[in-house]
């Protein structure tokens, strides 16, 4: 039976397709002129090439972190490239109709088409191809309710007191070593500004698409909600299929004013390598928000690509009565190995955190859960609920549970439950003897293990995140 | 409808049904008895094709069609239906979703439209009255902290839903209260018709007093050793299955 269940896991990579443009491309290699030329080329002020400048030498100090449970060869700094853009790309093209139709189409066959009147409605999206963004939707009709979405290269011109004053204010250049290295040489990502006391009419997208070989992906969105605001943001992310590996080491920061609520979700679907672990995308991401007076973040991800994922959004729980949501499924299969997991850091009084965290191990893949709640003195009266949960599909994967718990303040509860189950074939002969095939049954019984995560998606997003584990445990059967 | 010819089936190398025959005609109800460890369960994951038992000579047929030669999702679209003994949970599957995907594929394989959602719905709440399990039920997970008499009631939900040719219950009643016997005796025969079957597979005979089947069967070792009707049950419960053994010794 285990063999049944790894055939109907193999799948086809449906975003593996590479996009035919020329584009303009650093030759690899980081130093100091490489980040330079990354400035300039964006036009960007003093203070930013000072501040990545500062953010590179920081890098050159740190080490490479190796506590994750995750194991591959040294990577290589020099040979990547740091910047790539479509030549399309160069003089900034100002409306829809002057972007090279290549690009449309690439975004149209990932089922993300970007004339408006295509749209979802109620979705602005912002798109990003390697190193920078194509297009973002819906712009003006957010601007009438004052809600700023654009690239963040070009808010460093059209915001730069915003950009300035947020910017690696949660998390800094020397937070850790590849937080440092985007601090570095970062290239686009989305600027969101929602002004106080609104809600954001629409929701808001960003969808990263990495096209060009040997490019690493370096992006940094940045997300401020003032006093008594709502957003709700969602990212998705696909590449093509190489034999080489690539890297994206992003960073997201949120900034939750009192009062203010921001819903952040992703379902990443970075190319995971074949089989045998050849290719993929090493995708080693901070994402954190900071919470003031009884402000909320939401984080919920789908992570089901990217050959290694290392990868921690985290909330600060600053102000009084905020609160703090993990939402997570971790799907693994193949070679793929996972590390990802939160952190909830409560600091100010009856903060309340809770983390439901799913993995799903198949084939030789290695998923881990590693989290971290920590209760400071001055958290009075704050509250944890976590709740891990393991699901084994064959004989040959492994789930790894790494919580760390540290409390200060004896007025705080933490409560701690984990499962670890496996796909039984008890399940599996009822849902058959139903008439129900193998493949059908194993994608059923897999999203229901989600339902708790998938509940928390926007709508559209949801739908999306079950199909995308269809596809994801698509195969035929023996 | 189901005709079994001297069918041989082994776990490992322990072989459990050796040389096991019987003759189910449309409208039939027949009740397998015996003792613990005699083969009825494994009757029943024979006939439907669960991984693990290994069929070394005979035949089994369902409407002329060959059980043995097909997958087991093939069994169920041809109409075969298993009510298990220990009906397992499947977290975060709601029961709605599990049955329309399972009535959903039996269209499919038949090539038939499937039933609207507002059409199977109606369906559904219907055949919940049916077993007595309140409507929510259809929106929890599949079995999931379901008592043991909901699960069975569960059972015959989906048995209700599915409509199939052939009905097994492998030992339904085995842990119910009177009121869920009863429920799952009623279930059974509400759903009794000419062109449906049952095979009753139980170690008491107590279902019996609510099922009436037309034959019963005594299972010992692998092989039916005795067969009659309703009264076999009556005096095997007097007699117990010691009787039986004594007897073919003697």
């Amino acid at each position: 039976m285990a063999e049944q269940i790894e055939q109907a896991l193999k799948r086809e990579y449906e975003a593996g397709f590479v996009t035919q443009v020329e584009s303009e491309t650093l030759p690899p290699g980081l130093n100091e002129e490489v980040i330079r030329a990354i400035s300039a080329r964006k036009n960007e002020p003093e203070w930013l090439l000072e501040w990545r400048l500062k953010a590179y030498r920081i890098w050159l100090e740190m080490e490479e972190p190796e506590w994750a449970q995750v194991s591959y060869p040294k990577i290589d700094f020099q040979s990547i490239s740091y910047y790539s853009a479509p030549k399309s790309m160069a003089d900034g093209p100002k409306s829809l109709d002057e972007v090279d139709p290549e690009l449309l189409e690439t975004y149209k066959k990932l089922g993300i088409p970007l004339h408006e009147q295509q749209m979802l409605a109620g979705v602005a999206v912002d798109a990003v191809f390697d190193s920078v963004s194509v297009v973002t939707t819906f712009r003006e009709k957010l601007l009438e309710a004052g809600v700023i979405f654009c690239p963040i290269s070009e808010a460093v011109h059209k915001y730069p007191e915003l950009v300035q004053k947020y910017l690696g204010s949660v998390v800094p250049q020397k937070d850790n070593y590849y937080a440092a290295l985007n601090s570095a040489v970062f290239t686009d990502g989305s600027f969101v500004y929602i002004p106080r006391g609104t809600r954001c009419p629409m929701e808001l997208s960003t969808y990263f698409r990495i096209n060009e070989l040997n490019t690493g992906q370096f992006e940094r969105t940045l997300i401020v909600a003032e006093e008594g605001s709502y957003v709700s943001y969602l990212e998705g992310c696909t590449a093509p299929m190489r034999d080489e590996n690539q890297l994206h080491a992003a960073v997201v920061e949120l900034v939750a004013m009192d009062d203010a609520s921001i819903k952040y979700s992703t379902v990443q679907n970075w190319y995971p390598g074949d089989e045998n672990g050849r290719g993929g995308i090493y995708n080693f991401v901070t994402k954190r928000g900071i919470c003031h007076q009884r402000a909320k973040i939401s984080w919920t991800q789908v992570e089901t690509g990217s050959a290694i994922t290392w990868k921690y959004p985290s909330v600060i729980l600053k102000g009084d009565d905020s609160v703090g949501e993990f939402y997570s499924v971790a799907l693994a299969r193949g070679a793929q190995q996972a590390d990802t997991g939160t952190k909830m850091i409560h600091l100010g009084k009856n903060t309340k955190s809770t983390i439901i965290a799913k993995g799903i191990s198949a084939g030789k893949a290695q998923n881990s859960y590693r989290g971290l709640v920590r209760m400071n003195p001055g958290a009075q009266g704050a509250r944890n609920f976590t709740q891990c949960d393991s699901l084994l599909i064959g004989d040959r994967c492994g789930a790894h549970t790494f919580p760390y718990i540290e409390s200060r303040n004896p007025s705080a509860i933490i409560e701690h439950e984990a499962t670890t189950s496996k796909v039984s074939e008890d399940q599996l002969f009822l849902c058959r003897q139903r008439g129900i095939d193998t493949e059908k049954a194993v994608s059923m019984i897999v999203n229901g293990f989600c339902r708790e995560v998938f509940k928390e998606l926007p709508m559209e997003f949801a739908v999306e995140a079950g199909k995308l584990l269809e596809v994801s445990l698509e195969g035929s059967v023996g | 409808m189901l005709k079994i010819d001297q069918l041989f089936a082994q776990i490992e190398d322990k072989g459990i049904l050796k040389g096991l025959s019987l003759d189910v005609k449309p409208g039939e109800v027949h009740a397998i008895m015996g003792p613990n460890g005699a083969g009825k369960s494994t009757l029943g994951n024979v006939l439907s094709g669960r991984d693990g038992y290994e069929v070394t000579s005979g035949s089994a047929s369902l409407d002329g069609k060959d059980l043995l030669a097909m997958e087991i999702e093939e069994r169920s679209h041809a109409g075969l239906f298993l009510a298990f003994q220990y009906p397992v949970e499947i977290p975060g599957v709601s029961n709605l979703e599990f049955l329309k995907t399972a009535i959903e594929a039996h269209c499919q394989a038949k090539g038939v439209e499937p039933p609207s959602s507002a059409e199977f719905l109606k369906q559904a709440r219907q055949a919940c009255k049916q077993v007595n399990l309140p409507q929510e039920f259809l929106k929890r997970g599949v079995n999931e902290g379901f008592s043991g008499g909901e699960k069975k009631r569960n059972e015959m939900l989906q048995m209700m839903l599915l409509q199939p040719k052939l009905c097994i219950l492998d030992e339904t009643d085995s842990g119910l209260d009177i009121d869920a016997l009863q429920t799952v005796a009623k279930g059974v025969n509400d759903m009794r018709s000419p062109e449906r079957s049952f095979v009753i597979i139980t170690h008491y005979q107590r279902l019996l007093d609510y099922i009436k089947p037309d034959f019963v069967h005594v299972l010992s070792d692998g092989q039916i050793v005795r067969s009659g009707d309703a009264s076999l049950a009556l005096e095997l419960e007097k007699l117990g299955y010691g009787w039986l053994n004594a007897e073919e010794s003697a």
